[in-house]
């Protein structure tokens, strides 16, 4: 693919406004992902995370500011172009996604079919390829109605891989999991997104899954409305002076001095 | 209620046995706070202790005393949080000493999250303003219509030019639930139909003697019109309805989403199919329903109007003529479009919420059946002008 050579950043967020209609949720949001960051944007409920997420993949206008993706600007771009920026993206949504319509190698197939002039066998071999990648061969046939929310995660996981992007988006990958099934998931996304060699960028506020992937990270906060501290999450926790981030990334326990329950 | 408590075998002023008033000093006020208190047994009122306070103006403190407590619940603290409210704005002090460890924490709890998590209440916005914001949202539905319009135009010359993505199993699968599957409803119906109007016809045209223009009311009736309305409303009710809740809940599921992230075309792949189907269903139900409604008449003129059977087959052959059927098949194609835009429409704009796709479901319909009739009105006026 010609983006190989595109210099860093492969993400770039300048002066971002987001919000809805005159609600501002978010504003002077700048950052960068760099390749092959696991970049974290975490914050506590409610603080504009995922709104953030949609203004990046394209599902939501900005107010104001740019996202670009290499030298293009995404929101200025033509829709053909935003089409080929978003070919070179996966998305897991949050309670996967999953077309509900489709089997989950139809779901898996989709993207294939749309996008590649592959032969139905080629793409039935690659299908299950990528759901025995994410520990779900033999479910080939199975209606994302007939199996469990972890499961319906990992094949959302499959589905954004299909065409092996160049970046991945997660939003919340570890809401409603038990602790182990989210550790599980967290390895997962490590290990197939270091074969892989792409571009990580999550929303989460699961401490556990911030230190385990992430390093490098922003931190918003919805009283500043902006983001309030960038880096990686690790030296974050030694490092930062500010309270909120100390208090979140803790869980309240130092800095805070509160709760005696 | 209070009959209810007496057959139960309980007081009939629990309050007065367990709320009990001293004054261990002269400006103290003592509540001594006995028995079961339990949300199931209901608590005495504020007002109690508060016109125990109003009666001696001089009591600046107040005490408690729960030594014959024995069952206590969240009841007990709701009356206490609010006692202290309104104790701060009587100035009174309240010592918490005399209760319970566990309401203590209770009540500690209660005020933190009170202090933390304070929300401004919500404006109500007056009534000009309600009236002003309503016809600003008209607008923006109307744009947000047209915009969706427009798509659909756009993704139906993508068909037509064979770029559109329109999986052939899933266009399969929708003319299958809105054609095949509605087969009963609007058999039942439209049987029905027939036989009422064949049967209202009856009564007035008995008193002529004319029984055997019976077939003409009927025939006409049902191919020219109510075929096709009555089809249109099943449908509406049937298919618009599903299709607002089918989208509204991949609305809801991200899946809409997931769709736009792929680059698939959500329009190409979800609305266009199901537009095009019910098009091509709605022209067909509506011959059958025309085709049931006139045996339903059959069943009328023949059963109780003891018609020859050959003969009221010849007179509907004569009275319907070809116009007839024409006017009724472009009424179907008009609500096939009708019904499947607006069913689709709504489950697109829908929120991301359960009571979201109700409401959406609720509108398609609401939409479909208003349109119809409108659609129906409009048709009719052009047929007569036009002198079909």
């Amino acid at each position: 693919m010609e983006h190989t050579n595109v210099p860093d950043p492969v993400i770039k967020v300048e002066d971002l406004t987001i919000g809805y209609g005159e609600k501002v949720i978010m504003r002077n949001l700048n950052f960068s992902v760099q390749k092959g960051d696991a970049f974290i944007i975490m914050g506590g409920s409610g603080c504009g995370k995922s709104t953030l997420l949609k203004s990046i993949i394209g599902l939501q206008q900005p107010l104001s500011g740019k996202v670009r993706y290499g030298k293009t600007s995404f929101w200025d771009a033509e829709p053909s172009e935003q089409l080929s920026i978003m070919r070179r993206f996966g998305v897991l949504y949050q309670g996967g996604a999953l077309w509900s319509s489709l089997t989950l190698a139809e779901n898996v197939a989709l993207p294939l079919e749309m996008y590649t002039n592959l032969s139905a066998q080629q793409i039935k071999d690659i299908v299950s390829l990528k759901l025995a990648l994410v520990g779900l061969s033999g479910y080939e046939e199975f209606y994302p109605a007939e199996i469990s929310g972890g499961m319906r995660k990992r094949a959302g996981l499959a589905r954004a891989m299909a065409l092996d992007p160049d970046i991945l988006f997660f939003d919340e990958p570890s809401a409603g999991l038990d602790p182990l099934s989210a550790k599980l998931l967290d390895d997962l996304i490590l290990q197939l997104c270091d074969t892989l060699g792409a571009t990580v960028v999550m929303v989460t506020h699961e401490l556990a899954s911030i230190f385990a992937v992430g390093n490098n990270s922003v931190f918003l906060d919805r009283e500043a409305k902006t983001m309030i501290a960038a880096g990686d999450p690790k030296q974050l926790l030694r490092q930062s002076n500010d309270k909120r981030v100390i208090e979140f990334l803790t869980r309240g326990e130092k800095a805070a001095g509160s709760a005696s329950l | 209620m209070a009959g209810k408590r007496m057959a139960l075998g309980m007081p009939a002023h629990p309050s007065r046995e367990k709320l009990k008033f001293d004054y261990p000093a002269k400006e103290t006020l003592r509540l001594h706070i006995s028995g079961d208190w339990q949300t199931s047994l209901g608590t005495p009122p504020l007002s109690e202790i508060i016109s125990r306070i109003n009666e001696r103006p001089g009591i600046t403190q107040i005490a408690f005393d729960t030594a014959q407590l024995e069952k206590w619940d969240s009841s007990l603290a709701a009356l206490l949080l609010k006692l202290e409210r309104e104790c701060e704005e009587k100035n009174i002090r309240v010592f918490y000493e005399g209760l319970p460890q566990g309401v203590q924490k209770l009540l500690a709890l209660a005020r933190k999250v009170h202090e933390k998590e304070w929300i401004p209440p919500k404006a109500q916005e007056p009534f000009l303003g309600r009236v002003g914001s309503a016809a600003i949202k008209v607008k923006d539905e109307l744009k947000a219509f047209l915009d969706f319009l427009g798509e659909l135009m756009v993704s139906f010359v993508r068909l037509l030019g064979g770029k559109a993505y329109v999986r052939k199993g899933d266009f399969l699968a929708i003319v299958q639930s809105c054609g095949a599957e509605a087969f009963g409803l609007v058999s039942l119906i439209s049987i029905l139909l027939g036989l009422i109007l064949a049967f209202v016809g009856a009564m007035q045209l008995k008193m002529f003697g004319a029984q055997i223009f019976v077939a003409d009311i009927v025939g006409i009736a049902m191919v020219r019109v109510m075929g096709a309305i009555m089809t249109g409303i099943i449908m509406t009710g049937r298919t618009g309805a599903s299709f607002a809740a089918e989208l509204g809940i991949m609305q809801t599921n991200e899946e809409i989403d997931a769709l736009r992230t792929m680059g698939i075309p959500p329009v190409d792949f979800l609305v266009l199919p199901r537009v095009i189907a019910l098009i091509l269903m709605m022209p067909l139900l509506t011959l059958y329903a025309n085709l049931m409604g006139i045996l339903g008449g059959y069943i009328i003129g023949v059963g109780m109007l003891e018609l020859n059977g050959i003969e009221y087959f010849n007179r509907t052959q004569e009275a319907i003529s070809i116009n007839n059927l024409w006017v009724g098949l472009v009424h179907s194609i008009v609500f096939g479009v009708i019904i499947a835009v607006s069913g689709c429409f709504r489950g697109m704009r829908c929120g991301r919420s359960a009571a979201a796709v109700g409401e959406s479901t609720t509108a398609a319909v609401v939409t479909g059946i208003t349109s119809i009739v409108i659609a129906t009105a409009i048709i009719t006026y052009i047929c007569q002008l036009l002198g079909v």
